[in-house]
């Protein structure tokens, strides 16, 4: 019996992008359903009750919330092929750590440099380049956060590259003058198809946020 | 597998709920540590080597490397050791069991800390709000003796902090955060919880903790 595998989604979204990835790299067949966020469908509801958010994995009629969950749900299930942890449960832990730290750290900061002004921005945007900077540090000279095979944080993190036309339009910086090294980390990401065919154009991303600025009625 | 040679430790406070769910896996798994009592007040250079990121407690350290996050370190100390198994082994039960620990972190931890540790009634009704909403999830979810089954698992360690801390804040602030009338199953659960042999020789003193939560409840309402 073939494996039913659906994910509801939202283009934009840098969670979404992430278990995309993932299913790219496992070679996994799936539906890809794009959810109207204003309005919900019965379906994502009923997957994700407690959250009613994207993206939800549903595999075999099973839902699978949160995206680092999923992509280790994924990670799991598909084992034998491309593995994205590492297998030693101490560099496991730090992957875990990382990809934790993204969370805690770049989807907050990037959402106030396009949602504020004034000296909570200028925060922002310091804080935002530091997080990246650290980063920078814990990717030292390897090819990608998981040493010279993608992994886990680099799954976490690569996603949000979508969204930084936006932030440094808004923000008025430039991210790649600020953090070269995780620019060139991007584009390495960037090279494989699993990557590349799952994100989508920066600059389309940005007019989504143009459209939502006018519409949460930011100036 | 733990040998002699094996240089465990754990830098902590007495009284943190975070912590408090390291040791309890720890116990849970036979395994013996040294405990670091932090001051976090004056944090030593040992905790600002092995947590330069977020410079917080708990941090796990097995031979000399460092491991930082409660979920992080129980999930590392269940691959570690096999005895005792804290995650489920099929993968959707782990992935739901990994869903629950992270609930409970994002949508009670901090609503019920930002609940007791108020005196703004708008924020203290706003949190209560959602403490409430999100235990009526838990309560749903409850179907065996413990989240984990009939042992305790990834869940029930994750939420301790309900069945110790939260009636604790309930008590000192007046609130209704966890009213056993509302939320019977749960209630149940959590007295479960804490006479659990393990947990129970784990859990700090109450009357240190509360003392501890009551002189920083009553600080905070002097400087208003």
């Amino acid at each position: 019996m073939a494996d039913e595998v659906v994910l509801l989604d939202f283009w934009p979204s840098p969670f979404g992008m992430r278990i995309r990835i993932t299913l790219a790299e496992k070679g996994i067949k799936y539906e890809y359903k794009e959810e109207d966020l204003r309005n919900k469908s019965p379906l994502l509801l009923q997957s994700n009750p407690v959250h009613k958010k994207i993206p939800v994995l549903i595999h075999n009629g099973k839902p699978i919330c949160e995206s680092l969950i999923a992509v280790q749900y994924i990670e799991d299930v598909w084992s034998n092929r491309n593995p994205l942890l590492p297998s030693d449960p101490y560099h496991r832990a730090q992957a875990r750590f990382w990809a934790d730290y993204v969370d805690k750290k770049v989807y907050d900061l990037g959402r106030k440099i396009w949602t504020s002004k004034g000296e909570e921005q200028e925060a922002a945007k310091k804080e935002f380049v530091e997080a990246l900077k650290l980063l920078e540090e814990q990717l030292g000279d390897k090819t990608y956060f998981g040493g010279d095979n993608f992994g886990f944080v680099d799954i976490a993190l690569v996603p949000f590259y979508t969204w930084f036309k936006a932030y440094e339009t808004f923000g008025n910086f430039n991210i790649e003058s600020e953090c070269p090294k995780f620019i060139a980390w991007v584009k390495r990401c960037l090279q494989k198809e699993s990557v590349s065919k799952s994100l989508p154009d920066p600059h389309k991303v940005y007019e989504f946020v143009v459209e939502i600025r006018k519409r949460i009625g930011i100036e | 597998m733990a040998t002699n040679k094996e240089e465990l430790s754990l830098l902590g406070v007495i009284g943190s709920p975070f912590v408090c769910r390291v040791q309890i896996a720890l116990k849970l798994k036979g395994i013996e540590y040294k405990f670091l009592q932090e001051n976090m007040a004056n944090k030593s250079e040992l905790l600002l080597k092995y947590n330069p990121v977020h410079k917080k407690i708990p941090v796990f350290v097995h031979n000399e490397k460092p491991i930082a996050e409660s979920l992080i370190i129980i999930e590392y100390i269940d691959e570690t050791w096999n005895q005792n198994p804290i995650l489920p082994s099929h993968p959707y039960q782990k992935a739901l069991a990994r869903f629950w620990s992270k609930f409970i972190d994002d949508k009670v931890v901090g609503a019920a800390w930002k609940a007791f540790m108020t005196v703004d009634e708008k924020e203290r009704e706003k949190n209560t709000e959602e403490v409430l909403e999100a235990l009526q999830f838990l309560e749903n979810e409850i179907k065996d003796k413990f989240f984990g089954g009939e042992e305790i698992g990834l869940v029930d360690i994750a939420a301790v902090f309900i069945a110790f801390w939260v009636p604790i804040f309930q008590e000192i602030g007046g609130l209704r955060l966890f009213p056993s009338d509302k939320f019977p199953k749960l209630y149940e659960w959590s007295q479960e919880l804490i006479n659990h042999p393990v947990v129970k020789e784990v859990l700090p003193p109450r009357d240190p903790v509360f003392a501890f939560f009551k002189a920083r409840y009553e600080s905070l309402v002097a400087s208003k």
